[in-house]
């Protein structure tokens, strides 16, 4: 009897938090369209480069760390292990794009 | 089950069984197999480098097919035999060292085996055409220049086995991270498995940076873009850097695996605990983290400026601290234990002095100024010999003649292992210890001939004479292989009496659900722990019940048919349209496969209680 109601606590409790995961992901997919759909108009509206390209790659920063964070759990508990291998891969990239654009682009 | 009921199933549905298999331990063995062949395949080539190079001016092959014959060496060696052979260990042994019945991803398991395999025999298969001449390392513009398919065979060749092994190693971190017995804490897995796990995390990391150099080269042989190609604002250094970005932590995958192999056979056969466990774990992250930076020690000579060099030269110099450590570690995992001594304890044993002279010349080609001497010469060829052969190819034979009798059962005759060891140890030695003198005196690397009474004769015909030692040596290993199959001695579970992780505690070979109940883990080696406290047996974490395993299925093979088609038709679609078919119906069946996969339920078998019960264990 106490067993069922706890259970049935956990579950109502379970479903609370899958509804707000579910909000959370539906804000954040919103709003990674909506970026997206700046970064086309401020290149149809032909603002200037100067202006264009450092936002572009502000929402483009944005975004990966909502692709990141959100869709792929490095915010939640329990996903210790598979955060530190992105952040590991992240480190790796940078430092590659970091290489390239010191000795052979610059 | 095993030879029995393979023997009444006859032989359509046994093949059958192989072409589906979906079981981590048959297609680790696949893995043995092709990885193993495409071994002998480039010793052959070897050998035939070593006759022409017996003798100044020598003309036992032509020049071109001479260039052929080095690349294909060294990209057979390193992709298709090193590589899959390791993975094959990894694939039978880590999941019963965790206490997993399979991998996270058995039918991804099965598909990245094939892909290997189809990847290789393509690459192969330019034989009959004009195979890839560039070398393993295909600089631009050599390979861009390059007439014929045999650089289109390269690129297709490698992006299809590259694929299976970036499939590979993903599934092993998924493994690693999620698939632990109860009990497994990650400070308590056996050290062979943390290195299929790091080096797993290099393959995921380093393969990308290989795909995408293959894809633009692809682009520029194929589709006319110029990233390589000088005259149009490309930049060839960008391949190099591409390649070796990918090219370092490769040599890492390479040895990783086999310091967890040495890592079990030292405290197995001195039955003592391994010295440093967590030196260990750290010095192997060290390493891998340090072998994404270094990767420009291969490109002291173009010119990147000496800032570059030296920030390059030191952090190369640095990865020799950690191997240091595992050196030590294992030393003193030695020092006062009780020592026995068989083939697998003597590739070892070897392994220390050998992989040390390696490491050693390792440095000093890490020095920027002195690279300038010593690049692209035998020096060169010298010291990567050292390393992957006797680091690498010493630990795989070491792993083999140490889970032979878990794999399969039985043990490798000792005596025919020890007169292939002695020989193999002896030609390796007489081959690559001279290349080093070689190098020194002038002679470069790739070359197809060399003059006469310039001094290198006769360190030339010591180095060919070595290798007819090393061919021995394999030869008699394999007539060890067919004797252990048909009359070899039958292991128990703990096969070397003194085992201490958990694959000893299961029959050899392990049945197909590996184990009827998983174990519970209460320390680091738990089998010794319960050796310790007299239990004959792991303490089950599970009663008897109902074991969930996957189904077999054919759709890998298939699949990666698709691929292949579509492969060949990209080759070949440069010269006449028609060939596009096969690039469209290859993907095409590709596509179809993945469909039915996705669309198919297939929720796997289940063996029941009563099965397993009558079974016993
Ligand atoms: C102490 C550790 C090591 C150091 C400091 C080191 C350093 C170097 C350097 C500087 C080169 C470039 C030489 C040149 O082209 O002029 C080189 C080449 C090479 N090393 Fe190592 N190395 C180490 C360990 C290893 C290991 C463990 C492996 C493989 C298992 C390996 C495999 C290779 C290969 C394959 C090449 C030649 C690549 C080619 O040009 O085809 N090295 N090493
Ligand atoms: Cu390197």
């Amino acid at each position: 009897m106490t067993d069922e109601m706890s259970t049935r606590k956990i579950n109502s409790f379970q479903k609370q938090k899958n509804k707000q995961e579910m909000q959370r992901m539906v804000v954040s997919f919103a709003l990674m369209i909506i970026f997206t759909l700046i970064a086309f108009a401020l290149v149809m509206l032909e603002v200037p480069s100067t202006y264009v390209i450092p936002i572009i790659l502000l929402l483009a920063f944005v975004q990966v760390g909502f692709q990141f964070f959100y869709f792929m759990h490095l915010k939640d508990k329990g996903h210790e292990v598979p955060s530190q291998i992105i952040y590991g891969g992240v480190f790796i990239t940078v430092m590659v794009a970091l290489t390239f654009t010191v000795i052979t682009w610059w | 089950m095993g030879m029995t009921s393979a023997q009444k199933r006859g032989f359509g549905a046994t093949l059958w069984d192989w072409l589906t298999t979906v079981d981590h331990k048959k297609i680790g063995i696949l893995y043995l197999a092709g990885g193993g062949f495409f071994f002998l395949l480039g010793g052959l080539e070897a050998v035939i480098i070593r006759i022409q190079l017996m003798s100044p001016e020598n003309n036992f092959i032509s020049a071109g097919l001479y260039n052929e014959m080095i690349t294909m060496h060294g990209t057979t060696m390193i992709f298709l035999a090193a590589m899959p052979i390791l993975l094959g260990l990894m694939n039978f042994i880590m999941p019963l060292q965790i206490g997993a019945r399979d991998v996270a991803f058995p039918f991804l398991n099965s598909l990245g085996f094939w892909l290997f395999l189809f990847g290789g025999v393509l690459l192969n298969l330019s034989w009959f055409t004009g195979a890839p001449d560039a070398g393993w390392t295909n600089y631009a513009p050599l390979s861009i220049q390059s007439p014929g398919h045999g650089i289109d065979f390269y690129i297709m060749g490698l992006q299809l086995s590259g694929a299976g092994t970036l499939m590979g190693g993903i599934n092993f971190i998924v493994t690693i991270v999620l698939m632990r017995a109860p009990g497994m804490t990650y400070m308590r897995m056996p050290l062979f498995t943390w290195t299929t796990f790091v080096a797993s995390i290099l393959i995921l990391f380093a393969f990308p940076a290989l795909t995408v150099g293959l894809f633009l080269m692809m682009f520029d042989r194929m589709f006319g873009s110029a990233f390589f190609d000088a005259a149009l604002g490309g930049n060839a250094v960008i391949w190099q850097h591409l390649f070796w970005i990918f090219g370092h932590p490769e040599v890492y995958i390479l040895i990783l695996p086999v310091f967890g192999v040495f890592s079990e056979v030292f405290p197995t056969f001195a039955k003592k605990r391994l010295f440093g466990y967590t030196a260990m774990v750290f010095a192997t992250f060290l390493i891998a983290f340090l072998g994404f930076m270094v990767w420009a020690h291969h490109m002291f000579t173009v010119g990147l400026g000496p800032v570059a060099n030296s920030i390059f030269a030191v952090a190369t110099m640095a990865i020799a601290v950690p191997t240091g450590i595992k050196i030590f570690n294992w030393l003193f995992t030695l020092w006062g234990g009780s020592i026995k001594i068989n083939t697998a304890m003597l590739w070892s044993l070897a392994f220390i002095p050998s992989f040390t002279i390696g490491g050693m010349t390792g440095v000093m080609l890490a020095s920027a100024v002195a690279d300038y001497q010593y690049h692209d010469s035998y020096f060169v060829i010298g010291h990567f010999h050292y390393v992957i052969v006797g680091g690498t190819v010493f630990g795989i034979l070491a792993g083999l003649h140490y889970w032979w009798p878990k794999m399969f059962g039985k043990y490798l005759h000792e005596g025919l292992g020890q007169i292939s060891f002695w020989t193999f140890f002896v030609g390796f030695h007489l081959t690559f210890f001279i290349q080093h003198f070689l190098g020194l005196m002038g002679m470069p690397r790739r070359y197809w001939v060399f003059l006469e009474n310039q001094g290198l004769d006769t360190g030339n015909l010591i180095s060919s004479i070595g290798a007819f030692f090393m061919s021995f040596g394999v030869i008699v290993f394999l007539i060890n292989i067919i004797y252990t199959t048909i009359k070899g001695k039958k292991a128990p579970r703990d096969a070397w009496g003194s085992g201490r992780t958990l694959e000893w505690t299961i029959s050899s070979p392990p049945v197909h659900y590996n184990f009827k109940q998983l174990p519970l883990v209460r320390g680091l080696d738990p089998l010794w722990i319960e050796k310790t406290e007299g239990n004959e047996k792991m303490t089950p974490a599970e009663p008897v019940d109902e074991i969930h395993m996957p189904n077999g299925s054919i759709l890998p093979l298939i699949m990666t048919i698709g691929f292949t088609i579509a492969s060949y038709g990209f080759i070949y679609q440069t010269g006449n349209k028609y060939w596009l078919i096969a690039v469209y119906s290859g993907i095409a069946i590709a596509l179809i496969c993945m469909l039915t996969r996705s669309l198919k339920d297939d929720h796997g078998h289940h063996i029941s209680k009563e099965e397993l019960e009558r079974v016993g264990d």
